[in-house]
């Protein structure tokens, strides 16, 4: 055959092949990634109650949704919860991977140590804290007492306390976040510091000249997956507070599930996980699009 | 897919974690810091205040697991179990409506179906992506690195009602089994593609050039070549893929149905709002358990990181 007719053929073979390895991958991303996405679209659209077959409804949901007073107050608690715990995670996290590159001796310790918490199960981590909270018993107010606070907070039983409860039990996962920003400052080549010595800048300057615009892409990185995980918050608060009290610590994800699953209106769900998905695009994007301003890669 | 996205991202978090947790071990912590005496007895204390912080809660959990009730609902609370109740790790699997022995092998079901299928099924999508040119293979991959950023939720209640589809038309169920766990993990993860890819660009070319002008089929390159030098990465697949299905707890919550099919983490929240007042010593014993195989694997798993690092040198 022609020389370019050959080239067709191995370039067919080379696709077969391609696709032939991709195959599990593929039959799995249409059937358990394209198909409930379409389908998720398509109930948010419809009253279905899992009894009977889905019934189109337009956008009755999006407008129900809208004016649902429960559906706002997730929103606010999702909201105020992120607001609360990027911020201060990523301040703690940084914050403590610095100190553990500071070079000093028993590293390895002290980083396994602020490690191991963070692969504690969640349904694990629920229970312990749960137990370290108790107003009464709970460690917690046991040391809070030892420092001559009288009247500590009820913590998971006062709504004012709750959500910062909650917010405090995610720095204890945080081992993860901390690693990565370790690695990542054990990148920076060490002649930018000295260049930075020889110009006679502080401590401080350097963290902010040198340091943080060197690691800008793994802050990238880890504000992103925190954007995604402290969106859909549900594991802790939903075995510990079951939203309460009094829907303090009721959040987005745990109000989509009790629609789907208790309520049984999983059309109603459906348009919320779609908003949900908007949302976390939308801040995706937001990230991206300001990460020219903040995120400097090497070898500029 | 059972894992939510918490599960998915900390994994990610965890493998680069564990990443360079293997690599400033092997490579040299240079010394010579200027900082004086002071500023590191600064350091060194600030980072011991972290350190108790960070681990109290382990203590406090293990103390509690081994007081009597009336130790637990003691006030002011005592620190060190009089006398020590080693029999309540032995109570814990004697508990009426919570039957932690079958709660635990369902778990290791479903974790080792789901961690064998995500290994071998991950890596045959990889070697796709890293060793095979094709057209649409980039295109292919930016499609799979975009899947890991939908929420859950999203596709929670249509996976449902596919595996209750699936269930009432093939006369096969699948809600209220083990399957929705582990079966989609046969299909690739893409986390694990993405790992596995990474590693096996770094295998040199010449290996499979040579192996096909000696008549190797593809297959064969990739099970007889690749896959053996590549078992460190797929060590570390392993693990986090077993730690990501012991601790899901949305997967199983939605999918499983009947008390005697629950995981761990789910059975462990079912023992907790049982009876009237909690019993917080078993609890906080059952709690230790379900902990323990991750802390072990960690121990473990340090060294043959390391290992895999200093093997995989011939990348850098």
């Amino acid at each position: 055959m022609s020389k370019s007719m050959a080239r067709l053929h191995s370039e067919t073979r080379a696709t077969l092949r391609g696709l032939a390895f991709l195959s599990p991958w593929l039959i799995g991303f249409i059937a358990f990634t394209i198909v409930p996405i379409a389908l998720s679209l398509y109930y948010s659209f419809c009253d279905y109650s899992l009894i009977q077959p889905p019934l189109y409804k337009g956008l009755v949901n999006y407008h129900l949704l809208f004016h649902d007073v429960v559906f706002w107050k997730v929103l606010r608690n999702t909201a105020i919860y992120a607001l609360m715990a990027l911020p201060l995670g990523m301040l703690v996290s940084l914050g403590l991977a610095m100190l553990l590159n500071l070079k000093i001796s028993g590293l390895s310790i002290y980083r396994a140590a602020i490690f191991l918490p963070s692969l504690v199960p969640a349904a694990a981590s629920a229970m312990l804290w749960l137990w370290l909270f108790n107003a009464k018993l709970g460690l917690i107010n046991v040391f809070l007492r030892a420092l001559g606070v009288t009247n500590p907070p009820d913590w998971l039983m006062d709504v004012r306390w709750s959500m910062p409860a909650l917010v405090l039990m995610s720095f204890w996962g945080l081992g993860n976040t901390i690693i990565i920003y370790l690695a990542g400052l054990q990148d920076v080549p060490r002649e930018l510091y000295e260049a930075a010595s020889i110009d006679g800048a502080s401590a401080a300057r350097k963290v902010w000249h040198v340091t943080l615009p060197s690691i800008s892409p793994v802050i990238f990185f880890n504000l992103i997956i925190a954007i995604i995980g402290t969106l859909q918050v549900f594991v802790l608060p939903y075995i510990m507070t079951k939203g309460g009290p009094a829907r303090s610590t009721y959040f987005y994800t745990m109000y989509l599930y009790d629609n789907a699953f208790s309520y049984l209106k999983m059309g109603y769900a459906s348009a919320m996980a779609w908003v949900q998905l908007l949302i976390v695009l939308a801040l995706t994007a937001l990230a991206a699009w300001s990460s020219k301003k903040w995120v400097h890669y090497a070898g500029n | 897919m059972s894992s939510d996205m918490t599960n998915r991202t900390s994994t990610l978090q965890k493998v680069s974690s564990v990443a360079s947790l293997g690599a400033t071990d092997v490579a040299s912590v240079p010394r010579g810091s200027r900082k004086g005496l002071g500023g590191r007895l600064f350091a060194h204390s600030l980072l011991i205040a972290v350190c108790i912080a960070a681990l109290m809660p382990f203590v406090w959990m293990l103390s509690t697991s081994l007081k009597t009730l009336e130790a637990t609902t003691a006030f002011p609370p005592t620190f060190w179990p009089h006398p020590i109740q080693w029999h309540n790790y032995l109570d814990v699997f004697h508990q009426e409506h919570a039957n932690f022995l079958l709660w635990t092998r369902n778990t290791l079901v479903i974790a080792v179906l789901g961690v064998a299928g995500t290994t071998l099924s991950s890596a045959i999508a990889a070697y796709g992506f890293a060793r095979l040119r094709f057209r649409g293979r980039n295109a292919l991959f930016v499609l799979m690195l975009s899947t890991m950023m939908i929420p859950f939720p999203v596709t929670m209640v249509p996976l449902f009602t596919l595996f209750r589809w699936l269930g009432d038309h093939t006369g096969i169920a699948w809600l209220g089994t083990f399957k929705p766990l582990w079966v989609p993990l046969w299909f690739g993860s893409a986390f694990n593609i993405f790992l596995l890819r990474q590693f096996f660009m770094t295998i040199p070319t010449e290996l499979s050039e040579s192996a096909r002008i000696d008549g190797c089929s593809e297959f064969g390159i990739f099970w007889r070549i690749i896959l053996p030098l590549a078992r460190p990465a797929l060590a570390v697949v392993a693990l986090f893929a077993f730690l990501a299905i012991w601790n899901d707890f949305l997967g199983p919550l939605v999918y499983l149905q009947r008390p005697e099919q629950f995981t761990l983490t789910l059975g462990l929240q079912n023992f907790q709002s049982q009876s009237g007042g909690t019993s917080w010593h078993l609890l906080m014993a059952a709690s230790v358990l379900v902990i323990l195989p991750a802390i072990l694997l960690f121990f473990l798993a340090q060294k043959s990181f390391i290992e895999g690092i200093a093997t995989t040198g011939l990348k850098g």
